[in-house]
């Protein structure tokens, strides 16, 4: 079981949770909304719970329950641009199908 | 593949229905952008990298509207600073007559512009300003904006805050506040963690200037005194370096070339923020030999009665907020020309104090929206409640064309306030009020806001009836005037229209139609449906009847369903949805019996003749 997150968004989310002040990292997961399924979480967390997974990736805590991790095990977290946007992308090898626009995915 | 942004705990959208709240500063020559990403306010770019729009707005004979784009194009109608002329009329312009790249339309009340076939308001130019940021935003985040804050000056009044919400509604923006942009800058520098701090804001954009101080106390802002110059700014500084190179080498200038001087003038005022001397070579405007040295403190002399102008103005302000030196806890400089060392110094040198201007001058008013925003969004977790008072004092007009004061200037609003009145003659029976806002006591030198007629007075002696005038201004600063007859308790229902004329305008019509006829619309709409349903079921009945109704029912019955529908074309006549629908009901009620013996028969008369091993 791994999750892992490359420098650049590493780098980025260190700096955001900076900006921020407060909080002991990344929680992320997913959530079965959208027009494909599930779609994916990535927010501040500011506490950890005890059946929670941490991965310590360059620096950064990346947290995972038990639950959304069946989904996102194997997933590079990375950061890019595309236009005028930009963000954080989830790359996982769980993922069969993404809805038209790439916003929510079923696996 | 979707970009995400990480979101506060809790609070990840769901996908497509990503909302966002931003902060816009609507600035006379830039506008910017902000919203809060990742954790924490950013101002959007556009393509190129850029985080000021212009605040241009230019149309075409084809009706095709350029904005926020320095395009040059010679057959355009451009609007610089439109800010300027919102929310007044054209009274205001009598005595200083702006530049204006069209013809005026002589109005009363508000300013309209000659544009090509068509006739525009400040608001609707304003307005594609703000639809173009909207559009911008939505594109760039990939999302829907669902609320917004926009800064507007300290010192705006009430017609010109009404005009700056009316140009966001126009332009499809919901504006959850007006906030004011010293207040916004403040917010930017997290003043408002601090329990107890005033702030003065120097706030020196490109063509105008703004002072404002602030009184901060236990999360609450106050703003206790504004000033400032609407026509000084860095654009001045400029003039002042054409002037300086034309004087110093006597040059004969057409407009072309003062045009171009100007520009090169920017540059070296943008250079000289940087570095110690700049160049002057006038080989490229066609003059040979004209080429010498300006050092800083050369730029800082030809600036220097210019930024002399601004101090002065701080010290009259901060004595008009009854505060001293020594009672400033912050200094913050906004707007790009604070990046001219030497108006930084001379401010810190003026008061005696370091500036906060860590933060790029340009964009602290936009942070400040966006922190806003987010926080009456409620995505920020602080509890911020923020008070500005009125600019300008309000009150009525008494006998004599004589101002009586109600609110007084500075006053911090949300406020109310109310006064009595009596009638003037024996058996007057109407009162007519006239709301006045300004500091002068004759009604024809302060700015007229609204008039009404109080009627139904009844009639006494003068001075016996009382008719109570209520003000009140809500925390957007938009004024609403009440007046109750007390001896008969009968309150006038008025509703204040700012006086540059928005209400009979195409903004009402055009918004206000589509909400003002809803309700008739459904009502009418519900009826509709419930006739149709009605006319239905008389039909089937009648077929039906026509068909079996005297073999199937005794009379009595047959009476009693012809009985029920009658009743129910006689609603349909009377129009009125309730009815219909219970004589519907009705109708079908009594007709139970008719309908499930129908049934019958139907099945007896498909089976009959029929073997029994068909229905298996």
């Amino acid at each position: 079981m791994a999750i892992t997150i490359t420098e650049n968004a590493a780098d980025r989310a260190k700096k955001f949770l900076g900006n921020r002040g407060h909080g002991v990292g990344l929680r992320i997961g997913i959530k079965t909304t959208g027009c494909s399924g599930m779609s994916y979480v990535i927010e501040f967390a500011d506490t950890i719970e005890k059946e929670d997974t941490v991965f310590e990736e360059k620096g950064i805590k990346i947290i995972v329950d038990p639950k959304c991790l069946l989904y996102l095990d194997g997933t590079e977290i990375d950061f890019g641009k595309e236009g005028l946007n930009e963000g954080f992308k989830f790359i996982n090898p769980n993922e069969k199908a993404r809805c038209g626009c790439g916003e929510s995915f079923s696996v | 593949m979707a970009l995400l942004q990480i979101s506060e705990p809790g609070k990840t959208q769901a996908p497509h229905e990503k909302k966002f709240f931003i902060g816009i500063d609507l600035g006379t020559t830039n506008s910017l952008v902000a919203v809060i990403q990742n954790g924490s306010p950013t101002v959007l770019t556009d393509k190129g990298n850029k985080e000021l729009f212009p605040s241009v707005v230019q149309y075409k004979e084809d009706g095709t509207v350029i904005i926020c784009n320095e395009s040059n194009q010679e057959d355009l109608i451009t609007f610089r600073s439109i800010k300027r002329f919102i929310g007044k009329n054209t009274k205001d312009f009598q005595k200083n007559k702006p530049y204006l790249p069209c013809k005026f339309i002589p109005d009363e009340n508000i300013i309209k512009f000659e544009v090509f076939d068509k006739v525009l308001t400040p608001i609707e130019i304003s307005s594609e300003i703000l639809k173009y940021l909207k559009n911008f935003t939505e594109e760039k985040l990939n999302g829907e904006i669902i609320g917004c804050v926009i800064t507007v000056p300290a010192y705006f009044d009430d017609a010109q805050r009404q005009a700056t919400k009316d140009a966001a509604n126009l332009s499809g923006l919901k504006v959850l506040r007006l906030l004011n942009e010293p207040t916004a800058a403040a917010l930017a520098y997290g003043l408002e963690a601090k329990k107890v701090s005033k702030v003065l804001v120097y706030d020196l954009g490109g063509g105008t200037f703004d002072v404002s101080v602030l009184d901060l106390n236990d999360g609450v802002f106050k703003v206790l005194a504004t000033g400032g110059n609407s026509s000084l700014g860095g654009d001045d500084f400029d003039n002042l370096i054409v002037k300086y190179i034309v004087e110093k080498f006597d040059l004969n200038v057409d407009n072309e070339l003062r045009n171009k001087l100007y520009l090169y003038a920017k540059e070296i005022k943008y250079h000289l923020s940087d570095n110690n001397e700049f160049t002057i070579d006038l080989n490229k405007f066609g003059f040979k030999e004209k080429k010498f040295i300006i050092t800083r403190e050369e730029f800082n002399r030809i600036i220097e009665s210019l930024v002399q102008d601004t101090l002065q103005i701080c010290r009259k302000v901060l004595s008009d907020s009854k505060l001293s030196f020594q009672d400033l806890d912050e200094i913050i400089l906004v707007g790009g020309s604070t990046r001219v060392p030497f108006v930084k110094e001379s401010v810190e040198i003026f008061f005696n104090k370091q500036t906060l201007s860590n933060i790029n001058p340009d964009n602290v008013v936009a942070i400040g929206a966006s922190i806003q925003a987010s926080i009456l969004a409620g995505d920020l977790d602080e509890d911020l409640l923020l008070l500005d008072v009125i600019p300008l004092s309000l009150g009525i007009e008494t006998m004599g064309e004589i101002v009586e004061i109600i609110i007084p200037r500075n006053s911090t609003i949300p406020v109310s306030s109310s006064k009595e009145y009596t009638t003037f003659k024996d058996g007057q029976t109407s009162m007519s009020i006239h709301v006045v806002q300004g500091e002068r006591d004759i009604v024809s030198d302060c700015r007229s806001l609204a008039k009404f007629v109080v009627k139904d007075i009844p009639p006494m002696l003068a001075g016996s009836a009382r008719v109570k005038l209520e003000f009140q201004i809500d925390a957007d600063g938009i004024l609403n005037v009440s007046a109750t007859e007390t001896t008969t308790g009968k309150t006038t229902s008025i509703e204040v229209k700012p006086s540059y004329g928005l209400s009979d305008s195409q903004i009402e019509k055009m918004l206000k139609a589509s909400f003002e006829n809803a309700e008739e619309d459904i009502t009418n709409r519900l009826l509709r449906e419930s006739i149709v349903e009605a006319e239905r079921v008389i039909l089937s009945i009648n077929s039906a009847l026509k068909i079996d109704g005297k073999e199937l029912l005794d009379s009595r019955e047959f009476d009693e369903i012809c009985k029920a529908r009658d009743n129910l074309e006689q609603k349909i006549e009377q129009r009125e949805k309730d009815l219909i629908i219970s004589a519907i009901k009705n109708l079908e009620k009594v007709s139970e019996i008719y309908i499930s013996r129908r049934m019958n028969s139907n099945i007896q008369k498909i089976m009959k003749g029929t073997d029994i091993e068909e229905f298996k």
